[in-house]
C-alpha cells in the first residue's frame, strides 16, 4: 500500500532534551511515511511524552530537528503545528462534552450565514460536513446532533479523529488512543486506524499494549530512558524483543 | 457485532435516562403549567373568581418578572460559562442612583430626552465598570468567580449607597417615567423593552460565536482553549453583559419608581440566579437558555403574586421559591447521574 520509496512526512532528527539536570531525550532520529503507524513504546520516564511534546509545538528541543513534509519547521506552539497538519490527541480529547458532534468539529472556526442580515451560525452545515468528514472514515454515529456527553468512549475518539482529518492532519499522534476503552470499542479504534492509514495519514501511536501495537502498526520504535533503543518493522520481530528493547536486557 | 455497544444503547427504547433528561429539559415548562393551573382552580373553587383570565394580573405578573428577569438574562451567560455574578443587585442599584442623578442634573439643562439619552449612556457605561474589574479579577487573576464577585457585591453596595447619600433619589423626567410606567395597546412599556433585549440576548446566545464560544468554555475550558478561543477576553466580555444587563435593570427600576435607590436589587440577586437554574441551566456550567430562564423568572414572579392573590402570608413565598430550586437542581442532577458519560464502555 504504501510505498518504500516515498518522501517522509516527518522526520525527527537528533532530537535533544533537557530538563534541568535530568536528560530525557538524547539524539533521538526516526521518521514516518505518508499511510504508515509507527508505534511509540517505551516504559514510564522513557521519554514517550516528552518527544510527542517536542513534535506537537508544546516543547521546543534543545537541539536537533523536525522536519515536516521536508522542510524543518520551529513550532512555537500547538496551534501552530495543528495548522500545519500536526494533530495531538490527548486521553482528555479535548471534546466538549455539552455541544454536538458538529459544533466540536468546527468549535472555533464555525461557518456563518446571513439571516436578515445577522450573521448566524450555519448549524446544518456544520453538521452535514462533520457528517462526510467521519463517512470518510467509516465513522458512524447514531444521533449526530446529540451532545457528545451522550457518546462511548470510542466514538468520542472517532470525534476527535474526525476533526483532526477534517482539518487536514496529515501526521495524527495518539496518546493511548484505547487506554480508557472496553475491549470491543479498542476493536473499533484500531479499525479507525487502519482506515487513516489507508487515507495517506501518518499516524505515531503511544501504547503501552503490545497485542495492539502488532495488531496495527508497520514499524516500531522503542525509547528507554530518553535514547532511541531500537526501530523494528512490525514483520521482522515479536513482543519478546520489544520487551527486551524496553527494558534494556 | 459491527455496531458500538453503546449505539445499541442509545437506539433502544425510551429508558429511565431517557425519561429523566427529558423531564430535566422540560422542568420549566412542567412547574409554569403546574402553578397556572394550582392559583386558577384556587382562583375557581375557592374565590369564585378567574386567576389567569384576568388581564390586570398577567399585566402585574409582567411588569413583576422585568427586573428579576433582565438580572438573570445576563447570569445565564455567566453561568452557562462556568461562573456566577454575585454582584448584579447591587450593579442594578449603582445604575439606578447613576441614571437619578444624571438626569435630574441636565434635565434643566438639555431637556428631558437628551438628559435620559445621556444618563442612560453614563449609568450603563458605569456599571460596565464592575463587570470589567469582575471579569479581569477572574480571567487573569484565576480568583474563583463566587469570590471575585463577592467582593464586587461589597464594593458596589458601598458606591451605590455613598453615592445617593444614604437615601432614595426622587426623579423627575417624563420620558423616563413613559418607559417605565407607559403601556401600550394593554402591554406595559417595560415589559415591551424587557422583550426586546431577551431577544437581542437570545440572538447572541443562541446564533453567534460568542454565544457558542460561552457553551463551549462551560463545557471543557480546555476545549476551548484547544479550539483556539481567547478563553480570558470572552470571560471579561461575560462579566461585563451580567452588570450591563444589571445596569439596565437599574435603569428601568428608576423608570418604574421614579425613585433611584441603591438597594434597589439587593433582593434580585438569589432570584436571579434561581430563574437561571429553575430555568434548566446547570451551575456547573455548559447548558442552559434564555428561555429557560424567562419561563424561570415567570414561575418566580407567579409565586409572589399568586401567593398573595390567595392570601397566604407573604414569607410562604421563600419557602415555595426554595423548594423550586431544590426540585430543579436534584432533576438535573439525577440526571447526570443516570445520563452522564460513559467513557467506560
Amino acid at each position: 500500500m504504501n510505498e518504500p520509496a516515498q518522501q517522509p512526512i516527518l522526520e525527527v532528527a537528533r532530537v535533544t532534551k533537557r530538563f534541568g539536570g535530568v536528560q530525557a531525550l538524547s539524539r533521538v532520529t526516526f521518521s514516518l511515511a505518508p499511510g504508515e503507524v509507527l508505534a511509540l513504546a517505551g516504559d514510564n520516564g522513557a521519554g514517550k511524552s516528552t518527544l510527542i511534546k517536542i513534535i506537537s509545538g508544546v516543547f521546543r528541543p534543545d537541539d536537533g530537528e523536525i522536519r515536516y513534509n521536508g522542510q524543518a519547521v520551529h513550532f512555537e506552539n500547538p496551534h501552530q503545528a495543528r495548522h500545519a497538519g500536526i494533530e495531538t490527541i490527548y486521553q482528555d480529547l479535548a471534546l466538549a462534552d455539552n455541544l454536538d458532534v458538529g459544533a466540536n468539529v468546527f468549535l472555533g472556526r464555525e461557518p456563518m450565514r446571513r439571516v436578515f442580515g445577522f450573521p448566524v451560525i450555519d448549524r446544518k452545515r456544520m453538521l452535514a460536513e462533520a457528517q462526510k468528514s467521519l463517512s470518510v472514515l467509516d465513522i458512524e454515529i447514531p444521533g449526530i446532533d446529540r451532545p457528545v456527553r451522550q457518546l462511548s468512549g470510542g466514538q468520542r475518539q472517532a470525534v476527535a479523529i474526525g476533526r483532526a482529518i477534517h482539518w487536514k492532519a496529515r501526521v495524527l499522534i495518539m496518546d493511548e488512543p484505547t487506554a480508557a476503552l472496553g475491549v470491543p470499542e479498542q476493536r473499533k479504534v484500531m479499525t479507525l486506524i487502519e482506515t487513516l492509514k489507508a487515507n495517506g495519514v501518518g499516524v505515531i501511536f503511544i501504547s503501552h499494549n503490545l497485542a495492539d501495537i502488532f495488531a496495527v502498526a508497520d514499524r516500531i520504535a522503542v525509547l528507554r530512558r530518553g535514547i532511541l533503543a531500537g526501530e523494528r518493522k512490525v514483520a521482522d520481530t515479536n513482543p519478546d524483543e520489544v520487551v527486551r528493547l524496553m527494558v534494556g536486557v | 457485532m459491527p455496531g458500538l455497544t453503546s449505539a445499541n444503547k442509545l437506539s433502544a427504547p425510551p429508558s429511565p435516562a431517557r425519561i429523566v433528561a427529558w423531564l430535566a429539559s422540560a422542568r420549566a415548562w412542567l412547574f409554569l403549567i403546574v402553578l397556572m393551573i394550582f392559583f386558577e382552580g384556587f382562583a375557581q373553587l375557592r374565590l369564585g373568581t378567574t386567576f389567569l383570565f384576568n388581564p390586570f394580573n398577567l399585566q402585574s405578573i409582567a411588569v413583576f418578572t422585568v427586573q428579576p428577569l433582565l438580572l438573570a438574562l445576563g447570569q445565564t451567560f455567566v453561568i452557562i460559562s462556568g461562573g456566577i455574578d454575585l454582584s448584579v443587585g447591587f450593579t442594578m442599584g449603582f445604575a439606578a442612583v447613576i441614571v437619578s442623578h444624571m438626569v435630574n442634573l441636565l434635565d434643566p439643562e438639555v431637556g428631558p430626552w437628551l438628559s435620559l439619552v445621556i444618563g442612560v449612556i453614563v449609568a450603563l457605561v458605569g456599571t460596565a465598570v464592575p463587570g470589567l474589574i469582575n471579569g479581569l479579577l477572574i480571567a487573569r487573576l484565576r480568583i474563583p468567580p463566587f469570590i471575585g464577585t463577592l467582593g464586587m457585591y461589597g464594593v458596589a453596595r458601598g458606591v451605590a449607597f455613598l453615592l445617593a447619600g444614604g437615601t432614595t433619589i426622587p426623579v423627575n423626567n417624563a420620558p423616563l417615567a413613559y418607559f417605565g410606567t407607559g403601556v401600550i395597546a394593554g402591554i406595559p412599556v417595560i415589559v415591551i423593552v424587557a422583550l426586546v433585549i431577551l431577544l437581542a440576548l437570545h440572538y447572541m446566545l443562541s446564533h453567534t460565536r460568542f454565544g457558542q464560544y460561552t457553551y463551549a468554555l462551560g463545557g471543557s475550558r480546555p476545549a476551548a482553549v484547544r479550539a483556539g478561543i481567547d478563553v480570558r477576553k470572552l470571560t471579561v466580555w461575560l462579566y461585563v453583559l451580567s452588570a450591563v444587563c444589571a445596569g439596565l435593570s437599574g435603569i428601568l427600576y428608576t423608570g418604574r419608581f421614579l425613585a433611584g435607590a441603591a438597594q434597589a436589587g439587593e433582593p434580585l440577586l438569589l432570584d436571579s440566579i434561581a430563574a437561571v437554574v429553575i430555568g434548566g441551566a446547570s451551575l456547573f456550567g455548559g447548558s442552559g437558555s434564555l428561555i429557560g430562564t424567562l419561563i424561570g423568572a415567570l414561575i418566580i414572579a407567579l409565586i409572589q403574586y399568586g401567593l398573595v392573590f390567595v392570601n397566604v402570608e407573604p414569607f410562604w413565598q421563600f419557602v415555595a421559591v426554595g423548594v423550586v430550586i431544590i426540585i430543579s437542581v436534584l432533576v438535573d442532577q439525577s440526571q447526570k447521574r443516570i445520563g452522564g458519560v460513559r467513557q467506560d464502555e
